[in-house]
């Protein structure tokens, strides 16, 4: 079955992200297919790269990158969200004139617009959405 | 999912139920829902928006977002009939429970394509238990 996960909640204030993780990898270890995980909301910010968790604690941004680079998965993070929260990537950084450096979207992470989650709704079996 | 939109060959839109549970302020998620709306839009699917909990204060009539600084975007919810967004969907609970009726809310309408542009209302007046059947029948449900 083709699955989209939709993660509405910001990491450490909510557990959506930790859900939406852990239910991500349960769907991959059924052998199921993960078209693509979206992030909106406060969910945005489980692509920056800068959190720095302590070290007895999981770090989400990193889980994601690295299931990411496991399983080839498509982590889109909303490109309006994310400019109202400060994600930014290289080119939207250069665009806004953010200065050398600023870009902060967590490898395997890429910025897009909403319609990556219209499709995802069209195009996936099953939408599953984690929020609050 | 719908039969329709399950067989092969060419694609039939899919039923697209956007709820809205919170206040139109106080945190951001009725203005990034609208955003959602207005962006899905474009994609010619059958959409119907869902209003219950405090999100039926979104639809209340004569909000004035000036003492709070923040942007007010009540009256797009007016202009959904012209992209093809038609069906609101207001649990009477929610209404009741906050002490408003319909008086209360905006006057949505659209015009019926299919019925020489004929206005009508866009809002419907739904009990919970008629609210879940309509979430029952969608192929897609975005919760905000």
């Amino acid at each position: 079955m083709k699955f989209s996960i939709l993660v509405n909640e910001g990491p450490y204030t909510h557990q959506a992200s930790d859900t939406a993780l852990q239910f991500t990898r349960a769907v991959l270890a059924k052998g199921h297919e993960v078209m693509r995980v979206f992030f909106y909301h406060d969910g945005v910010n489980v692509g920056s790269r800068l959190t720095v968790p302590p070290q007895d604690d999981r770090n989400l941004q990193k889980s994601w990158s690295d299931l990411a680079e496991e399983h080839k998965l498509d982590l889109v993070v909303c490109i309006a969200a994310a400019q109202r929260r400060g994600i930014l990537d290289e080119g939207e950084a250069k665009r806004h004139g953010k200065g050398e450096g600023a870009a902060n979207l967590a490898p395997g992470f890429r910025i897009s617009g909403l319609g990556q989650l219209i499709e995802m709704g069209i195009e996936s079996d099953r939408l599953v959405v984690f929020g609050d | 999912m719908s039969e329709a939109a399950k067989g092969t060959g060419k694609k039939v839109p899919k039923k697209f139920l956007y709820v809205n549970r919170k206040a139109p302020y106080g945190t951001i998620y009725a203005l990034e829902a609208l955003e959602v709306v207005l962006i899905g839009a474009a994609f010619d699917q059958d959409v119907s928006l869902a209003f219950l909990d405090d999100g039926v204060f979104q639809l209340a009539n004569g909000q004035d977002t000036k003492g709070i600084g923040m942007k007010k975007f009540a009256n797009t919810y007016r202009a959904l009939g012209d992209y093809g967004v038609t069906k609101f969907y207001v649990e009477k609970e929610s209404l009741q429970s906050r002490g408003l009726t319909l008086g209360d809310l905006q006057e949505i309408t659209y015009e019926d394509e299919n019925d020489d542009f004929k206005e009508k209302p866009s809002i419907i007046l739904v009990s919970r238990a008629e609210l879940s059947e309509v979430m029952a029948q969608q192929d897609v449900v975005l919760s905000f």
